[in-house]
């Protein structure tokens, strides 16, 4: 069940090889180019292509990233999940290199791309997807005088991702813990997915090599611990964990203990699957008047106690492609027509809990149409907000403890806050 | 951290080679780097700066660590075409394998692997043993990846110089990255040879599963795919090796988490506690889940992987169908894969929301989506008996909105849901009687016309609506005329009155004398016949009672389902095909891969195929572990002819109503002695001057179909094309026919690779296998062949002793068959053995019973079918007893027509 990449490709939107790199010598670039051009002319959308496909013997597996696509080819039983991802933090590895990954940015540094791509993969197996720590031994242009003497330790060290030797002057650590809450509500009003996806993200800047302890209000950890919550205790339904988290250890005792990479990185990102109310309740009527006009209402209900406030509430309801002349009126915020989208958008800067704002707004139809014309694309109501200083699920970091030998003190700061990930209303 | 290397390209100048050559010998060190940047950017776009060579080569000594790996970039690259010159890097190589900084040292050991050309190899030795041994795990790393590169150049080389022992020390490693990358290197190794290479004892087990907890990301994805082939000796190992997995599951990686879910559950076949497999179910579902948060790839990934798991264990995702409902920015291929996923987890308690959403897909605007939704509302309601009727309403609501290719899929699925549940849901015929004029698909065609056919006597005007149909009976595609045929016959012996009476008449008369197609004309005459003889049994025939139908449109065989599981997150559990279906192992130390070798508008693939390079003259240096002797790897030669073969097509049109076909007449044409000549399957007399001869062989554990074409016609024939017909094990062509233009006289042999499990037929097993092949000059050519079994032995199906006797006995006494073959005189024990070792039958051992002499020998098809085999007879006596047993006794009478063949050789 062994297997792996036979060459990599960074193709441009055409499916044109830009670079590539031969690691096993049995699929030729010319092969490739020929098949992938063929499929995106074939498919104009890759959105309807499996990522997977097979030809001729070879197995291609692409994403697509702005206007490069990147693939790897693959004659063996190679394991899909692995090489799949692997292409994505190989686009984090660029993007840390050169801000953004685009064809003209891996033109103009085609040199680190080839190091680079020698240096994450061999022979088509990934070997070390690490951006902070690749970048202290591959060097651009600018950082190329210093001289570099051997790879640096964490590169085969069981803590791969952490130099050892930064300083810090003051030692900080940031903490933000972002919660989306997705939901999907069908065109009988009733909820039919809901569930909040977390992630503590954290920022560190901390000298040394820092053992990290992280306390949350988790009913497990608590429990094992033998201990009532003072506040509320919560259950989380899955958590995943940065690397850099000792797993065995968490399984033991539920103790979060790491050693933390250097800068920003998602220490870890959980789901809760209980149901929750929907924060904002959109209610829509759409009353479509065939050939002539079309009425619209919208309802907005915030349903979260009145000492929270979301802000930049945006509302997107579509409207038919042919609609025109819309007039809108808004109690709350500023409404306005997305020809380009067609939608209907409203935008409303601050919403206190326990309020209900109202939209009305009334477009012309054309009044002729085509007989059998195709069925409409049937998108969904959708909304984003914000919400600062709250969170669904109640979670709370209790504690982050920091102990390096040097003893120094370090701060954490922690910031909570609710966001919209996928909100959509299915219309009637 | 933006470069501006783009600069380099814009060097399009007249006599850029001559300039680049001086720059790269200037004197200063600046400006022959920047040359080397200007030579592989001309490399990146595809030109080719193979003649600069010696002058790049010359840039490798160097301190400058950047120019270093540019040059041996260009190495990788170029070294193939120059292998002369590519030994002048040799000494820098050795030179660089011994530099102080470790990063030269990996470099350079790196770079040696990569460069394909034998004699560099033999120089890799001593570099790859030190660095093997380096303080420096960085260099081991790499030297252990290094250790698999040359084994698939020269695997002989690897065996011989103890290689594999010091890589098996490697996963003692006190470095977890080394231990990976030996574990990966090692699977590696193992995958490609037959003999047992990286065995994982218990040892190794406990010390890979605490490496797990220290090395990176994609290093625990090697350690838990190779450790996923480990079999645990009991459950309460089992349960240990579990236990270490699971806290995996928590990993932020996908594939991390996927290749434990694998282990996990290739564990749990083996716990016998229910209360610990419950709580491990219980326990996968939050990660299985949240895999659907990743990014769509990856997602794509998952519920392919997904599909497999319910399966198999259905309760783990039970409850969390709502995951799986689409949301609207989906891509369409995870829209697809969820719906597949919805439909085995619909069950009465949760299929009212199902139907919601499955009617709400289906007024989506992309018409593949909607009609798979369609179909999924149909599957459901052969599936629940229960919800049929609330399934049959939403289908009727679809009906009522009157999108073409919406009403269309749902009558396709309401003639399965009549044929599930006879009687029951008729009352609705009427209402799809109302849409019948906007049908124009075949298949929904062709599905009215069956219900029209099988209520004939419900709908009044059976009669009229089938009449309708008839006038355009010869435009209408074959699937629509074989029902109309099938209905009119229905209707007559429902009927039988004047108007049928008379349809039937022109129905026939079309489907005989005015159609071509055989599968139409077989099925009008015996129609005719049965009418003619004995209308009582044509009713019993037509109008028979059909067996009833389940929804297993998407259930894998069990034994397919248990090798795909083993192999979740790889490709295979992807396509769900075992992987040797796909997997395609080209060796290529002397393929080019030059992008401009290849003139524009060549045909796709045409180059490169792997019939292409199969054959003799592009072929590496074989590994020991290959057995076929030089003359096989030829590619077949040209031969005018051979003995008239007995397989000839049997004309069963001719049987069944005695029309006169021509005769087939062999032709007598000498045959040339080179080779065993291939059978005869077109003779020339009927494919109007094209003879074709075909095989199936076997060549370094590939299949391939050896057909040879003689042209003796006047024209040159040309754009060949060939199709296998569904058949017992799923023969395929892997790729198309690669066959030149053949002239008038001349002829033309190729080696199509093969794939199994690809069509496979339903029925008992048979070793019948249907081609057609065709040209642009002729008309399509079908002829039969037989597909031996002993070509379908795999290389791995050498058995130990024990595990033979183990098997025989865990065997049913059923299983075993036997069968006499009074001719065959075996004279030469060895010689017999060879031949049979030849075509994959293990001898395992020999015992003497009276004058006899009993032998036993093991094989193995594809799947994992194991064959035990037991072959008495008395030297140089006529007779052989032979019996086997398989878990498959079906195929036992394949076996036997294989046997006979290879004793009679």
């Amino acid at each position: 069940m062994a297997g792996a990449a036979s060459a990599l490709f960074l193709l441009d939107i055409k499916g044109r090889v830009l670079i590539w790199r031969d690691y096993r010598g049995d699929v030729p670039a010319s092969q490739a180019e020929r098949f992938f051009t063929k499929l995106i002319e074939k498919e104009g959308d890759p959105q309807y292509q499996d990522p997977v496909v097979y030809e001729n013997g070879v197995t291609y597996m692409f994403i697509q990233h702005s206007n490069v696509y990147l693939m790897v080819a693959s004659r063996q039983n190679c394991n899909a999940a692995s090489l799949l991802l692997f292409l994505h933090r190989a686009v984090d590895v660029f993007k840390h290199y050169f801000e953004e990954l685009e064809e003209e940015s891996l033109r103009d540094n085609f040199v680190v791309v080839y190091e680079l791509l020698d240096e994450i993969m061999d022979f088509g197996f990934p070997q070390y997807t690490e951006a902070k720590i690749l970048s202290e031994f591959i060097k651009t242009d600018a950082y190329r005088m210093e001289v570099t003497q051997r790879p640096p330790m964490a590169v085969t060290n069981a803590v791969s991702w952490r130099s050892e030797g930064i300083r810090y002057k003051k030692n900080e650590v940031f903490l933000d813990v972002v919660e989306s809450v997705n939901i999907l509500v069908n065109s009988n009003g009733q909820i039919i997915r809901s569930d909040v996806v977390g992630a503590l993200k954290m920022r560190t800047y901390l000298s040394g090599m820092p053992e990290c302890k992280l306390g949350l209000n988790d009913r497990l950890l608590l429990e094992a611990q033998g201990r009532t919550a003072k506040g509320k205790a919560i259950d989380l339904d899955d958590i995943k964990f940065h690397q850099c988290v000792r797993l065995a250890r968490f399984e033991n005792d539920r103790t979060i203990s790491f050693i933390p990479p250097d800068g920003a990185f998602d220490l870890m990102t959980y789901r809760l699957s209980t149901q929750v109310k929907p924060l904002i309740w959109v209610e829509a009527q759409v009353e479509k008047h065939s050939r002539s006009r079309v009425e619209i209402m919208i309802k907005a209900r915030s349903q979260y106690k009145e000492r929270s406030t979301a802000t930049n509430v945006i509302i997107e309801l579509p409207v038919p492609s042919d609609a025109t002349n819309p007039s809108i009126r808004t109690s709350m915020g500023s409404a306005s027509y997305a020809p380009e989208s067609d939608a209907l958008v409203w935008k409303i800067k601050s919403f206190p809990g326990n309020k209900e704002y109202m939209l009305r707004a009334e477009f012309l139809l054309p009044s002729i149409t085509a007989e059998d014309a195709d069925p409409e694309r049937k998108p969904p109501i959708r909304v984003k907000f914000e919400i600062p200083y709250f969170t669904v699920s109640g979670i709370q970091v209790r504690y982050l403890k920091i102990i390096e030998k040097s003893g120094y003190q370090a701060l954490p700061w922690v910031r909570y806050i609710t966001i919209a990930g996928e909100y959509e209303l299915r219309l009637m | 951290m933006s470069g501006h290397d783009s600069k380099y390209f814009s060097t399009t100048k007249k006599g850029e080679i001559p300039e680049l050559k001086e720059e790269l010998n200037s004197q200063y060190k600046d400006k022959r780097k920047d040359a080397v940047k200007k030579v592989i950017a001309a490399m990146t776009v595809g030109k080719d700066v193979s003649s600069l060579f010696t002058d790049v080569v010359n840039c490798m000594q160097t301190e400058n660590l950047e120019l270093k790996k540019l040059v041996y970039l260009y190495l990788i690259n170029y070294a193939k075409s120059q292998p002369d010159l590519a030994i002048l890097a040799v000494n820098t190589f050795v030179k660089d394998s011994q530099d102080p900084n470790p990063l030269i040292r990996a470099l350079a050991v790196r770079t040696m692997g990569c460069i394909r050309v034998d004699k560099i190899t033999e120089y890799l030795c001593d570099p790859l043993q030190r660095c093997l041994k380096d303080d420096d795990p960085y260099v081991r790393k790499t030297a252990a990846i290094c250790v698999a590169k040359l084994y698939d150049i020269n695997a002989e080389l690897v065996e011989d110089r103890g290689f594999l022992e010091a890589l098996k020390d490697l996963i003692s490693d006190n470095n977890p990255m080394v231990v990976a990358n030996a574990v990966a290197s090692l699977a590696e190794i193992q995958d490609n040879s037959n003999k047992p290479i990286f065995e994982i004892t218990s040892h190794t087990l406990s010390k890979l599963l605490t490496a797990l907890n220290e090395c990176t990301e994609w290093g625990q994805v090697f350690i838990l795919d190779a450790l996923s082939r480990y079999k645990a000796a009991d459950a309460r190992e089992a349960e240990n090796i579990v236990e270490r997995v699971t806290p995996r599951l928590q990993h932020a990686n996908c594939a991390v988490v996927l290749s434990a879910v694998k282990m996990i559950l290739q564990q749990m076949e083996l716990i016998t506690s229910t209360d610990v497999v419950r709580n491990l179910c219980k326990k996968m579902a939050p990660p299985l889940v949240t895999l659907l948060s990743a990014e769509p790839e990856i997602q794509y990934v998952a519920l392919r992987n997904i599909n497999l798991i319910v399966q198999r264990r259905p309760t783990i995702l039970a409850h969390e169908i709502k995951v799986f409902f689409c949301k609207y920015n989906d891509p369409i291929y995870v829209k697809m894969e969820k719906l597949e996923i919805m439909i085995k987890l619909a069950s009465d308690r949760n299929i009212d929301q199902v139907l919601l959403e499955f009617k709400e897909y289906a007024t989506e605007v992309d018409v593949d989506f909607v009609r798979k939704a369609v179909r999924a509302i149909g599957r459901c309601a052969i599936k629940l008996e229960r919800a049929a009727e609330r399934c049959i309403s939403v289908l009727l609501e679809l009906i009522k909105i009157k999108v073409n290719y919406v009403v269309q899929e749902a009558i396709i699925v309401i003639k399965d849901i009549f044929r599930r549940y006879p009687n029951t849901y008729e009352s609705i015929i009427a209402t799809l009687c109302e849409s019948l004029d906007t049908l124009d698909e075949p298949e929904a065609k062709a599905s009215m016309i069956w219900i029209i056919g099988e209520y004939a006597e419900r709908i009044d005007n059976a009669d009229e609506l089938l009449e309708s149909f008839l006038e355009s009976f010869p435009e209408e595609p074959a699937q629509v005329q074989l029902q109309l045929l099938t209905a009119t016959v229905k209707l007559f012996l429902k009927k039988p009155t004047e108007g049928p009476q008379q349809m039937i008449q022109v129905v026939l008369n079309n489907a005989t004398v005015e159609t071509d197609n055989p599968d139409l004309r077989d099925r009008a005459y015996i129609y005719w016949r049965l009418l003619s003889t004995d209308p009582e049994a044509a009713k019993d025939v037509v109008l028979a009672e059909k067996p009833v139908i389940s929804d297993d449109s998407n259930q894998l065989d069990p034994t397919l389902l248990d090798e795909l599981l083993a192999n979740i997150a790889t490709l295979s559990s992807v396509y769900h095909k075992p992987p040797e279906a796909f997997v395609t192992r080209v060796k290529t130390t002397t393929q080019r891969t030059d992008d401009d070798e290849y003139p524009e508008g060549t045909e796709p693939g045409y180059s490169e195929s792997p019939a292409h390079v199969a054959d003799g003259a592009a072929s590496p240096p074989s590994s020991s572990s290959y057995v076929p002797s030089a003359a096989a790897r030829q590619p077949v030669p040209p031969q005018s002819s051979s003995p008239p073969a007995a397989a000839a097509v049997p004309d069963l049109l001719g049987d069944l109503i005695g029309l006169d076909n021509s005769a087939i007449v062999p032709v007598d044409q000498p045959a040339t002695p080179a080779g065993p000549p291939l059978p005869i399957l077109l003779p020339a007399s009927t494919g109007q001057g094209l003879q074709i001869s075909a095989q199936l062989t076997r060549r370094d554990g590939q299949l391939f179909y050896s057909i040879l074409f003689e042209n003796n016609s006047q024209t040159v024939l040309d754009g060949f094309m060939i199709q296998f017909n569904k058949n017992t094990f799923g023969l395929a062509a892997a790729g198309p026919l690669q066959v030149p233009q053949i002239q008038p006289g001349s002829s033309a042999a190729t080696l199509l690779p093969m794939v199994l499990f690809q069509n496979l037929s339903q029925g008992p097993p048979s070793s019948l296998l249907q081609v057609a092949i065709k040209n642009n000059q002729q008309p399509v050519w079908y002829f039969n062949d037989k597909i031996s079994l002993h070509v379908l032995f795999t290389e791995d199906g050498r058995m130990e002793r024990a595990s033979f006797l183990e098997t025989w006995r865990s065997l049913p006494d059923s299983n075993e068959v036997s069968k006499d073959f009074p001719g065959i005189v075996v004279s030469s024990v060895e010689a017999t053995l060879d031949q049979l070792a030849a075509s994959n039958m293990f001898f395992i051992a020999r015992r003497k019973h009276a004058n006899q002499d009993v032998f036993y020998f093991s094989a193995k098809i594809p799947q994992g079918i194991p064959f035990l085999i037991e072959l008495t007879t008395v030297i140089g006596n006529p007779g052989v007893k032979c019996a086997v047993k398989t878990p498959n006794p079906d195929v036992s009478a394949l076996f036997f027509e294989s046997i006979e063949t290879l004793l009679k050789a």
